[in-house]
């Protein structure tokens, strides 16, 4: 499957040929788990793994609960609690749905976040990256339709919030919110079209994740260095890799274990730390919570939705050139699904010729700058929109932007990388003599 | 729609202009010690009989625990009343039941009577759907050791109402320090106000600890449950763990070894 020489899956007992002649899924299987990986994979590499035992985790204790939960607003929250006292281990299942969705997130953002520090989205895995961007915004689509569910206070104001995004679009916007909500307001309609999506988007997820692994398998796995395997024969891609079974499954598992430990202790120990006390309120269209605020995860984009008002200059620019159809709220709608597309755009906007970031001394500040942003419009999302706040808001919305439309671009340019290592053994060797405290970094090691 | 979202604004903004302060802020939220508090924290059975009894002379009269099925009672981890004695508590609630079209005495399969005002909400989740605190720093880890601090709130408010009443359009307002603002809702614990079987001093502070904790229960009974099955996860994935550990360094070792000759 993957273009770097290894060696195949030859059918050797008769009835292993007689399948491999019919259906090669053996060859499949063994081609997948057997592929050549980078020996100089870090710990940031684990949270494709940890990612694949979300999503099973997710379907599994999803189809579980939906065997017990009623998707109508007069029964759906009394249904959650019904879950929680009755049914047996009800209470895990649920709370592991609930917090597991927050694992899910906390390891994507690792995991976009890595690609983009280490270069995994440039050439030739743009396709790769492309179809991760998908998978994140169809998470994003069933982890808001799932909060909708258990039919909280919060869960009723955050589907009213959000779909109203989609009523701010111009002269189509008040049909479209219509039609998504089955209705004029959130209701039971809403409800049950909630919740068959976000019972159908996991198993699109899934297909996506097979097509972004056949992706990644395909060009090879990218790694710390940001440099190619070895293709020109099997030996010299030996020297480069090691076969995915047993180093780098035996490796994630640990790294998964420990991170499910912290996960486990989290649902065992405080399950509600992440959520918030007015989902434990029943919804009620009659009462607006003082504060709406969405999960943790939405919280950067949130804060770049409502930086926006309309005394914001690129608003009012925007607004007189359109004739007044863009404003203030359509203008941070823009601007939020923005956000996650110039993230999408990234392999084409990034112009530097060497992909780790390692080797980039500019690129580093700015990248840490924008992990620290990330931060910024996280908490600034959950502050009321008021005063110091969104001004807070709109500066870190305009890193966020200038990182990818500007500075990327021009770092390309202007930057002057260091030297990456020649080849993965080289880096591999650098890493291991540092680890066992043997002094010389990767670039003073001598090239064979 | 954008009238709507900027009208929905508006009702956000002058509903909490009354109560702010509580939804954001809160007032004075005194951090009593439960025996449910931390990783090995479980109910104390005899301080949820005592609150049961609390909810029941005081605050059953206008507040209702629709979720809380009358069985649940005889729970082992939590007020741990006996068969006998539930369907003998129970019986002293109506119900009205569907088949008979008529009221008849509550089962053990019952759940207690939602609120009976209007105005007064339903109390099964109450210790969830409020936060004592969130430390340190707004971060909410403390939740470890403490829980999110419902009970506490419950207590503080409970116990909060410092005299202070006021007359604003017709309706009698009484200051609470825990709410950090005035509340239409009147004080109800009285020192003694109940007469406790196991002889306990019947404070006003020992009261509102007691139906606090009884509360905590209505909302999380599985409490002690989840905190068992966390436990066991947490020793049975720390040594798969160190055993994945040893073997991920036994299977890299001739590796890093080669790496480190050539």
């Amino acid at each position: 499957m993957s273009g770097i020489p290894h060696d195949h899956y030859e059918p050797k007992t008769s009835g292993e040929k007689w399948l491999h002649r019919r259906l090669p899924i053996v060859a499949l299987i063994y081609d997948t788990i057997m592929i050549p990986t980078p020996k100089n994979l870090n710990w940031m590499w684990i949270w494709g793994i940890v990612l694949m035992f979300c999503l099973v985790l997710q379907i599994v204790t999803g189809i579980v609960l939906a065997m017990h939960y009623t998707p109508h607003v007069d029964m759906a929250f009394a249904s959650v609690e019904h879950i929680m006292r009755n049914v047996n281990g009800g209470y895990m299942l649920r709370y592991l749905h609930q917090n597991g969705a927050m694992l899910f997130f906390a390891a994507v953002y690792i995991h976009i976040f890595r690609g983009l520090y280490y270069g995994s989205y440039k050439t030739p895995r743009e396709v790769t990256w492309i179809i991760g961007m998908l998978i994140y915004l169809l998470m994003m689509a069933t982890a808001f339709m799932g909060y909708v569910l258990p039919w909280g206070q919060m869960s009723f104001w955050g589907a009213t919030v959000i779909t109203g995004l989609f009523g701010a679009i111009p002269g189509v916007g008040d049909a479209l919110q219509t039609w998504l909500l089955g209705g004029p307001a959130v209701g039971n309609a809403t409800l049950n079209r909630f919740f068959s999506l976000h019972y159908l988007l996991p198993f699109v997820i899934l297909g996506l994740v097979v097509l972004h692994v056949w992706a990644f398998h395909h060009t090879g796995n990218n790694n710390p260095a940001g440099v190619d395997v070895r293709k020109a024969s099997k030996e010299e891609a030996e020297k480069d890799t090691l076969p995915f079974w047993p180093y780098f499954v035996i490796k994630d598992l640990f790294a998964l274990v420990v991170v499910l430990l912290v996960f486990w202790m989290i649902v065992g120990f405080m399950p509600n730390f992440l959520g918030h006390p007015d989902n434990y309120i029943e919804a009620n269209p009659l009462v607006t919570p003082s504060h709406i605020v969405p999960e943790w995860y939405f919280l950067p984009f949130y804060a770049i939705l409502r930086a926006f008002t309309s005394d914001v200059w690129v608003v009012i620019i925007a607004n007189k050139l359109s004739f007044g159809i863009i404003d203030a709220t359509f203008f941070g709608v823009l601007a939020m699904f923005g956000a996650i597309f110039v993230m999408a755009l990234v392999p084409w906007l990034d112009t530097s010729s060497v992909r780790s970031g390692r080797y980039r001394p500019m690129f580093k500040w700015y990248f840490w700058l924008l992990i620290v942003d990330f931060f910024v419009l996280m908490w600034a999302g959950a502050m009321p929109a008021e005063g110091i706040y969104t001004n807070i808001a709109l500066i870190g919305t305009a890193y966020w932007f200038a990182y990818f439309l500007v500075i990327l671009p021009l770092l390309g340019v202007l930057e002057k990388p260091t030297t990456p290592p020649s080849t993965i053994e080289e880096d591999f060797k650098a890493q291991v003599r540092k680890s066992a405290g043997q002094g010389p970094a990767a670039e003073q090691i001598p090239a064979e | 729609m954008i009238r709507k979202l900027a009208l929905s604004a508006l009702t956000a903004l002058s509903l909490s202009a009354a109560p702010a302060l509580a939804a954001g802020e809160l007032g004075e939220i005194t951090d009593y010690s439960f025996s449910f508090e931390g990783p090995f924290g479980s109910y104390d059975r005899a301080q949820l009989q005592r609150g049961l009894q609390v909810y029941t002379e005081v605050c059953a009269a206008c507040h209702g625990l629709q979720y809380v099925p009358f069985r649940t009672l005889t729970q082992e981890t939590g007020p741990a009343l006996s068969p006998e004695a539930m369907r003998a508590y129970a019986a002293n609630f109506e119900v009205f039941d569907r088949d008979l079209n008529d009221f008849r005495p509550a089962g053990g399969p019952d759940h207690f009577p939602p609120s009976g005002m209007e105005t007064a909400p339903d109390l099964s989740l109450m210790a969830k759907a409020r936060i004592g605190f969130s430390g340190p720093y707004g971060l909410g880890i403390n939740q470890f050791l403490y829980g999110i601090g419902g009970a506490e709130y419950i207590a503080s408010f409970l116990a909060g109402f410092d005299g202070r009443e006021e007359m604003q359009a017709g309706t009698m307002f009484y200051y609470n320090t825990a709410y950090g603002d005035w509340v239409s809702m009147n004080p109800v614990l009285w020192e003694d106000g109940v007469e406790y079987a196991d002889g306990t001093p019947a404070t006003i502070e020992q009261q509102a600890q007691d139906v606090a904790a009884f509360l905590m229960w209505t909302a999380e009974p599985k409490l002690t449950e989840r905190k068992r099955w966390g436990f066991v996860g947490t020793v049975f994935l720390a040594l798969l763990a160190s055993l994945l550990y040893l073997t991920n360094k036994r299977l890299w070792a001739p590796v890093k070894r080669a790496a480190k000759q050539a």
